[in-house]
């Protein structure tokens, strides 16, 4: 391998409890597309926000070219050479093509036009693309805004292009031309840094790849040679040694393979929330195309399938959030597929989503956010019943060991605290099913496990509980029956005694039709 | 190139000490700049904020002056902070304040023979209906179009006014006087004084009530919670199944009602009929009052008390040291913000870090 062009060395960035990055040392040589793989909260973003000045490492160095880099913010990255495409696009829609790619390059004086569009014009050539530099921004699409950015970058003379989740915004066209530019920047000897979860893309496009897991790296290979199914349990955490991150499963006390014991409860009783046909769509995509799910009285039920797949959606449909194009929802018969929030609760749904923070209202103390969904139940002659609220929040503090006073505000809590309060408003209302949507990504051991008991004692209590998560470790841990989600269809169902992280991996990867 | 830079670093616990001498430096601050222009005007400083601050609450006939100044702005102060807390913003109070002047002058030189037990309420209704149905047209958009209200309330600001002045200007205008102000309103709509020999008037009384309502509502009821998650975090209260732009509508319409009802306490209390001064900004200073005083009721009645204090002090300093009158807004404008710097910095602490 050549020398490196940008190296990180133990890079470790805390927020509080929560450990977003630790250790991370990784290479990026020139010449080389290193993939990185990890899913949502895999420590990605917090990283690529480390290397480009964003965010300030706790510890770790970040060296170019063999000399140690001091970066507070993009400005010096650029200037070291770093180059980010982020999803978010950084343009002027009123503004030419020529004029935003000279805007991040101007300093003092006046700009020169036609040297920019020279300039311009040749980048286009040197990458492969051509677009008009004089339209604006605003006539562009996602793709060419995309290449834009792209140009912008390599204006700064960048010799490391960092591209975060590039494709996830894009059309399969746009997604051929990214590659096209890719690999034209490779021959160059550009180093490029391909941040994804999206695995086939990996495997097309990179020579290397890195699999970042609950902020460690936990394994690096040569694309060659490591299949699909491998780096969907490698990302995922399935227990695959030597692989996987063993230490890090062991002190989560997962066991490796699925205790006997769950089988008892495995005689599930009545249907307690049907999903009947639904469509959902996005931006005027269906992104839940067609899905039929049953959960049982006393049954978790796991949905997996790799992030983008209609999960979301499938859960704001039934958070009351988003709304369906067709097919229905049922919880205990009761038809709620155009009900209000208030009878979606009323009909025995609880609700746990992925979105934390947009849950509960920060500013607002912990006991405010308990009763924010009931509050009727906390009147008393038109007046709110402080005495039974601040009842309410000690009980429940206590209960589900919440560490903050009842007045405390929300929004001062850790990630754990927060999912706690939130564990605690939706189970007091005894649900007849849970919806919980990547209940634990995030949280620390402790915390893991606990939401991990309290939703096993709520199947137990015989409520149904749907838990979508991208852990593999923790639907295998979990559920009795484990679904698959590709494209917002479901793809397969296993039983959880039967779900390997082979069969799991092929059908999220749609290379198994089972 | 290493420098040492000084960076805002939030706190996580405020010390007790703090807000007192947060304070202290914001008057400190306030007093030495205002010094200068009040020195370049030739007149002593520290006689100057005595004037200011001190003199006007020194006699009762001038906290009585102080009291009167405070109330069209508990008003409207008040409307702006009920629609803020909820996420609207209602820029409109002017307007709404003044087309409640309007109706409440239609209704009084309308049906003037009344007693004041039914002329007084009458008079108040009409002016809650009139700022009512003013800050319903914006709502309305809102909520049906979904078109932004600091821009409507805004401009229809402007249109009320013009409404005032061609009202004056034709069929209002003064039957005797043949002047641009309305006819008297009738005896029974004259408010009552509170007290002997001041000015105070009865429009005070239902400014307090309506203040404590207010708080009793936003911070004892289930009604305030939800308000308050609308404003805070709509995305959220929509959740939690709080029906946020009803909400917001509903809010939207009694802001507009409660500055409406400036307007008929200021012509009821002050005027007796209707002019084209009547609301001298009071709806503009609204949203100062609502914003400086936290949107909270007890917040709006202190800057509303204190922005009188200094008002009433402007005036008397005009006149005895021969002070612009103007300077006395620079004085109270430069405090306030001064104020607010410092509420706002007391959430951070200084930290001196090294920047590449």
């Amino acid at each position: 391998m050549p020398e490196a062009l940008l190296e990180l060395d133990a890079i470790t960035k805390r927020f509080g409890d929560l450990v977003a990055n630790e250790g991370i040392s990784l290479q990026v040589a020139p010449g080389e597309v290193l993939a990185m793989l990890g899913e949502n909260g895999a420590g990605k973003s917090t990283l690529m926000k480390v290397i480009y000045g964003l965010l300030r490492p706790d510890s770790g160095r970040l060296v170019m070219d063999g000399q140690e880099l001091d970066i507070g913010s993009p400005r010096d990255a650029m200037r070291a050479g770093i180059g980010m495409v982020t999803q978010e696009f950084s343009l002027v829609e009123t503004m030419t093509v020529a004029e935003n790619v000279a805007l991040s390059a101007v300093g003092w004086g006046r700009v020169d036009a036609r040297a920019t569009q020279t300039r311009v014009l040749a980048a286009m050539e040197r990458i492969g693309v051509h677009i008009e530099p004089a339209r604006l921004v605003s006539s562009l699409s996602i793709g060419e805004r995309q290449r834009v950015e792209i140009i912008k970058a390599l204006f700064h003379d960048c010799r490391v292009l960092i591209l975060d989740e590039p494709t996830a915004v894009l059309t399969p066209q746009d997604i051929r031309a990214l590659f096209t530019t890719v690999e034209r920047l490779r021959a160059e000897g550009l180093g490029v840094l391909f941040v994804s979860h999206k695995l086939k893309e990996v495997a097309e496009i990179s020579d290397r790849v890195v699999v970042l897991r609950r902020g460690k790296l936990v394994a690096e290979r040569r694309t060659s040679q490591v299949g699909p199914e491998e780096l969907a349990s490698l990302m995922m955490g399935v227990a695959q040694a030597p692989l996987v991150d063993t230490e890090a499963a062991a002190a989560l006390g997962m066991p490796r393979t699925r205790p006997t014991t769950n089988a008892v409860h495995r005689s599930s009783g009545p249907p307690v929330l049907e999903v009947a046909g639904l469509v959902v769509p996005r931006e005027g995509r269906d992104v839940v195309d067609g899905m039929d799910l049953t959960v049982h009285r006393g049954e978790i039920l796991g949905i997996a399938g790799i992030s983008g797949n209609g999960q979301t959606e499938l859960v704001e449909a039934l958070c009351g959030t988003r709304s369906p194009r067709a097919g229905s929802l049922r919880v205990d018969g009761v038809d709620i597929t155009t009900a209000d929030v208030a009878d979606r609760l009323g009909a025995g749904l609880g609700r746990l989503t992925e979105d934390r923070r947009g849950s509960c209202v920060a500013q607002l103390s912990v006991e405010q956010n308990l009763v924010l969904e009931d509050l009727d139940d906390y009147t008393r002659r038109g007046s709110l019943d402080r005495r039974a609220v601040r009842t309410h929040a000690l009980a429940m503090i206590e209960q589900f060991e919440i560490r903050a006073e009842p007045t405390t505000p929300v929004g001062t809590l850790s990630g754990g605290n927060i999912q706690k309060v939130l564990l605690a408003r939706a189970l007091h209302r005894r649900p007849r099913i849970l919806l919980a949507a990547q209940p634990t990504r995030g949280l620390d051991i402790g915390t893991y496990r606990y939401v991990h008991q309290r939703l096993e004692e709520l199947r137990d209590e015989g409520a149904g509980v749907l838990l979508v998560s991208e852990d593999l470790d923790e639907l295998r841990t979990l559920a009795d029956r484990i679904v698959v989600v590709l494209r917002g269809q479901i793809v397969g169902e296993l039983p959880a005694s039967e779900a390997t992280n082979e069969r799991l991996g092929a059908l999220m990867t749609g290379q198994d039709a089972a | 190139m290493a420098r040492s830079l000084p960076h805002l670093v939030l706190r996580g616990q405020q010390p007790r000490w703090l807000t007192p001498v947060a304070m202290a430096a914001a008057v400190l601050f306030t007093v030495v700049l205002t010094a200068i222009p009040i020195r370049l005007a030739g007149a002593n400083p520290v006689a100057a904020f005595e004037r200011y601050l001190v003199r006007p609450l020194s006699s009762q006939t001038s906290i009585f002056e102080v009291l009167l100044t405070a109330t069209p702005l508990v008003f409207t102060g008040l409307a702006v902070a009920i629609a803020f807390r909820a996420g609207y913003w209602n820029i409109g109070a002017e307007g709404q304040f003044l087309i409640g002047a309007v109706c409440v002058t239609w209704v009084g030189t309308t049906f003037t023979g009344l007693p004041a037990l039914v002329a007084i309420p009458l008079g108040f209704v009409a002016g809650a209906v009139g700022g009512l149905a003013w800050a319903f047209i914006p709502a309305w958009l809102k909520r049906r179009a979904g078109i932004d209200e600091v821009v409507t309330t805004l401009l229809l600001n402007p249109v009320a006014l013009l409404v005032v002045q061609g009202l004056l200007n034709g069929p209002w205008r003064n039957s005797s006087t043949g002047f641009t102000d309305s006819d008297r309103l009738g005896a029974g709509y004259d408010l009552p004084l509170l007290f002997s020999g001041s000015r105070a008037h009865l429009g005070l009384v239902l400014a307090l009530v309506l203040l404590i309502a207010t708080w009793w509502v936003m911070s004892r009821t289930p009604l305030g919670l939800r308000i308050t998650s609308s404003g805070l975090a709509p995305k959220t209260a929509e959740f939690s199944g709080i029906p946020v732009k009803r909400l917001q509508f509903r809010v939207a319409l009694v802001s507009g009602a409660v500055a409406g009802l400036g307007g008929a306490s200021q012509v009821m209390g002050v005027q007796h009929q209707l002019t084209q001064g009547i609301s001298n900004g009071y709806g503009y200073t609204g949203v100062i009052v609502a914003t400086l005083g936290g949107l909270s009721a007890l917040g709006v009645l202190l800057v509303a008390l204190l922005l009188g204090d200094i008002a009433v002090g402007a005036q008397n300093a005009s006149l005895v040291l021969q002070l612009p009158p103007q300077l006395g807004q620079v004085f109270g404008a430069l405090l306030l913000l001064s104020v607010l710097a410092a509420l706002s910095w007391r959430r951070y602490r200084i930290v001196w870090r090294r920047t590449p």
